[in-house]
């Protein structure tokens, strides 16, 4: 009984959250005009709201723009800051650059993986909270091995300190609720 | 020293003539460099470094995209150039399926073509290992990703050209592809099925779809009887497969060849234009008449029918209703042809041999039938029929000159018209002034309408009213054309639109030629059938009197109606899914969708959609409701369109909103 109550309030919410979004689409289109110069700003906001780039909102973008859907598909997927997966709600990026790498930035990775219980090549979680990645350099080679959760970037790390830094995370996740 | 307005190539002084680039500055010499990405009527794009040279003091550079200045000093052919080329071959085919032997471009490849000209023996890459997925959900084309050399001509020709933008690049670097929207199947997105993009692909990286298997197939099936109908456009170019020089006449060839690979009966499509033509003038002057529904677009090119389906909704009222020429002729074999025979629809196989692939794709509509049976039940290509001709080893320059069989086979020159750019509007002005007027029109030639340029116009006085006719074709000045329509800069009475540059005769579906001067031959060779004609005007052709007399009463009656016409509907832009806002799980919700497709959404429609997200709460209804964007409702004409449950209600602009909501969407809901 409770779990119904429940899931039918979070249906109400993620309404919510769908119509706040589309509307910030058209916001964001509408200020940033529609010449096909304005595509790549408009791509980002999209994606800082949606955290991904969903392929009916590129297509909704390439209409209200007048622009081939195949046009937009080429931009989105030409640029690597763009995803057009969904992303969890934390995007954990762990450095792979040389500096990174020989400091161990792979047992890093693995104790990532296994507290998130991702496996194999898949990138975000099944209820889309974390999205795990690797990139070439963050430009912080001083904290070697660097991780970045969100725009938050952690140096030295270890698989015991990222364990501890995740335990922050969710226990101040469970008090925000 | 004197600074002349020259250049040395190879050692040659060469004068500059404001050529634009080095390349074009070669062929005037009579040195052929290689290119993938270089065509004339495309922007220049200089992707594929085949087109290298070397110059003084400045190194290796593409000669297509660099322009020479007074005093360079070029080299083409230096032991450097040659490196180079040969690597970028190398690298090229190191990426690319070498599957020659099966490929559908083999023997007329320009990478094969090129690596055998640059004595390409050994690669020293390995192959690629990633094998992607064919794409054969189109009725007209086959994309095979793995063939492609991102040289872009197809990308390029589909947006410059024809307007359309179905294929571009995605990803990069060695994920780079070039493919539709969301990697999407070609049946999936707003793909008019030209073909264009196959006929400037270098390799067979996009290719016609090969039918022809089926075409064996129905031959050899005894039980059929099968009747083959032939295009305009075919007797002038078939012969350039076997050697003959393009625009020559093989029209009895071509007949000759069909009946010995077996067809029962070889017809002439040219009977249909006929038809056509006085179908569409009668329908013109009504239109005319009543001042309704002008200007009046043709309707016999399919590529432009989907077009505008997809994205000119506001005109396809404008359309004329008629079937092109080879719907018309198959539906006249089905309805009556096979009834006077004593024959059901599904005893005999119409099989058509076009230039197009686009009508492939139209003789598949389910609306083209008889009783269930396709109308025209197979379409091939210029290129197949000459396929078959080769298998079947026909030794085509010996082949005995023959004739049409009847009654489909006799035709007249404006029938043969169709085949060109300018042809079906000719065909028509040959008519109107004499339905209208009950006297023939002293003038048959309308010099103003033929030729390549991308818009043609003509005058011409019928009864005292000056009726202004526009040609284009390419879809991209088709494009062109009709935004200058919408904002009141043209205004015309009649259009005739054909999707392929130089109309049928540069189909898709003809002998691959990239270039222009081809197709001109191809329209000479149209312009003289019809002078060699007998009869030159579509009315004065007794064969169709007859087929009025006999199946249709007279022009635009009921019965030509179901057999000749059709209607047009919308179509969405791309398949794909909807936009969720309000989701409800509730059994008893009403379901709403606001179309945000292109014509809905310049109408308003998102604050249609804004307008109810805002009632829902004011009747705080929300959780009833399931709301969502989607992209096309077909209800272009009177947009924006939304969908209450199963009812499309048109025209609920933002100030309707409210009412609406009220009226349509909270009855519901308390209905329950
Ligand atoms: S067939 Fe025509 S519309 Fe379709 S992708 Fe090719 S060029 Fe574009
Ligand atoms: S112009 Fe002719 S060949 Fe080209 S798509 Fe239209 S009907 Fe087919
Ligand atoms: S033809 Fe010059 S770069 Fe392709």
């Amino acid at each position: 009984m409770k779990q119904e109550v429940l899931t039918e309030a979070m249906e109400g919410d993620r309404s919510i959250v769908y119509q706040r979004k589309f509307e910030k689409v058209n916001e964001i289109i509408n200020r940033l005009g529609k010449s096909r110069s304005a595509l790549i700003p408009i791509l980002q906001e999209v994606q800082e709201e949606y955290r991904y780039l969903p392929e009916e909102i590129l297509t909704y973008i390439a209409m209200a723009m007048g622009l081939a859907p195949a046009s937009v598909f080429g931009v989105a997927t030409f640029y690597a800051q763009f995803s057009l997966e969904p992303k969890g709600k934390y995007v954990i990026k762990i450095c792979d650059g040389t500096a990174c790498h020989v400091r161990g930035s792979d047992p890093v990775k693995e104790a990532i993986k296994k507290r998130v219980n991702l496996t194999g090549n898949k990138k975000t979680t099944e209820d889309l909270r974390y999205t795990v990645e690797t990139v070439s350099c963050l430009g912080a080679c001083g904290l070697a091995p660097v991780v970045m959760i969100n725009d938050q970037i952690y140096g030295q790390m270890t698989p015991e300190a990222i364990n501890v830094i995740l335990d922050q995370l969710e226990k101040g996740e469970a008090e925000d609720e | 020293m004197e600074q002349k307005n020259t250049v040395l190539i190879d050692n040659q002084v060469v004068e500059l003539n404001g050529e634009k680039n080095i390349l074009e500055l070669t062929r005037k010499i009579g040195i052929e460099l290689p290119t993938f990405c270089y065509h004339s009527e495309l922007s220049l794009y200089g992707a594929c470094r085949m087109c290298v040279v070397e110059i003084e003091g400045r190194g290796i550079m593409a000669s297509c995209s660099t322009p020479p200045t007074p005093g360079m000093k070029i080299l083409t052919n230096s032991p450097r150039v040659q490196r180079v080329r040969r690597t970028v071959l190398e690298l090229l085919l190191a990426n690319h399926e070498r599957e020659c032997t099966t490929c559908d471009r083999n023997g007329s490849c320009k990478l094969q073509e090129l690596a055998n000209r640059f004595g390409v023996k050994k690669i020293r890459f390995g192959e690629r290992d990633i094998k992607l997925p064919l794409d054969q959900s189109s009725p007209s084309i086959v994309r095979d990703p793995n063939k492609c050399i991102l040289c872009g001509d197809c990308v390029r020709m589909c947006s410059e050209v024809q307007g359309i933008g179905a294929l571009d690049f995605t990803g990069r670097g060695s994920k780079a592809t070039v493919a539709p929207a969301f990697n999407k199947q070609l049946s999936e997105v707003e793909c008019v099925n030209c073909g264009q993009c196959s006929a400037v692909c270098p390799t067979g990286a996009l290719v016609v779809k090969d039918e022809t298997d089926k075409a064996w197939a129905a031959i050899n099936n005894p039980e059929k009887m099968v009747v083959v109908q032939v295009a305009p456009a075919v007797r002038v170019a078939l012969g350039e497969e076997f050697g003959l020089p393009a625009g020559e006449i093989v029209t009895g060839k071509v007949v000759s060849a069909l009946k010995r690979l077996g067809f029962d009966k070889v017809f002439d499509t040219c009977i249909t234009a006929d038809l056509t033509v006085i179908e569409e003038t009668n329908e013109f002057i009504s239109r005319l008449q009543q001042g309704e529904k002008l200007p009046q677009f043709t309707s016999c090119c399919p590529a432009w029918v989907k077009f505008a389906e997809h994205n000119e909704a506001e005109f396809l009222k404008n359309l004329s209703s008629c079937r092109s020429p080879q719907q018309m002729f198959g539906s006249l074999i089905k309805k009556h042809w096979a009834a006077d025979l004593g024959k059901k629809p599904e005893d005999i196989i119409v099989v058509s041999i076009m230039p197009c692939t686009a009508k492939k794709f139209e003789a598949s509509l389910p609306h083209f039938s008889t009783d269930g049976v396709q109308d025209v039940d197979l379409v091939l290509t210029t290129q197949e029929l000459a396929r078959m001709i080769r298998e079947a080893g026909l030794v085509f320059e010996q082949l005995d000159i023959e004739s049409f069989d009847t009654p489909f086979g006799f035709t007249s020159g404006a029938g043969v018209l169709f085949g060109a750019t300018g042809g079906v509007a000719e065909a028509v002005l040959r008519a109107a002034h004499e339905f209208v007027t009950g006297e023939p029109i002293d003038q048959i030639n309308f010099e103003e309408v033929r030729g390549f340029k991308h818009l043609k116009e003509a005058k011409v006085e019928i009864a005292g009213q000056e009726i202004k006719v526009a040609v284009v074709h390419g879809l991209g000045n088709a494009k062109a054309l009709l935004n200058k329509i919408k904002e009141g800069k043209a205004d015309y009475h009649i259009i005739e639109v054909m999707a392929c540059p130089g109309g049928c005769i540069g189909g898709a579906g003809q002998p691959i030629s990239p270039s222009m001067e081809t197709k001109k031959k191809r329209a000479k060779g149209i312009y003289n059938a019809d002078k060699l004609s007998q009869l030159r005007k579509s009315q004065d052709n007794p064969v169709v009197t007859k087929f009025y007399d006999q199946w249709l009463e007279k022009p635009n009656s009921e019965q030509a109606h179901e057999a000749l016409h059709t209607a047009y509907a919308n179509r969405g832009r791309i398949i794909g899914e909807d936009i969720q806002l309000l989701t409800s799980k509730q059994p008893d919700k009403v379901d709403i969708a606001v179309c945000v497709g292109t014509c809905c959404y310049l109408k308003g429609s998102y604050d249609t959609l804004k307008k109810f997200m805002t009632q829902a709460d004011e009747a705080k209804v929300r959780e009833k409701i399931n709301l969502h964007a989607t992209f096309c409702l077909e209800g272009c004409e009177q947009s924006p369109s939304i969908k209450v449950n199963n009812e499309i209600i048109n025209g609920v602009t933002p100030d309707q909103a409210e009412t609406v909501f009220k009226e349509k969407i909270l009855t519901k809901l308390k209905e329950d």
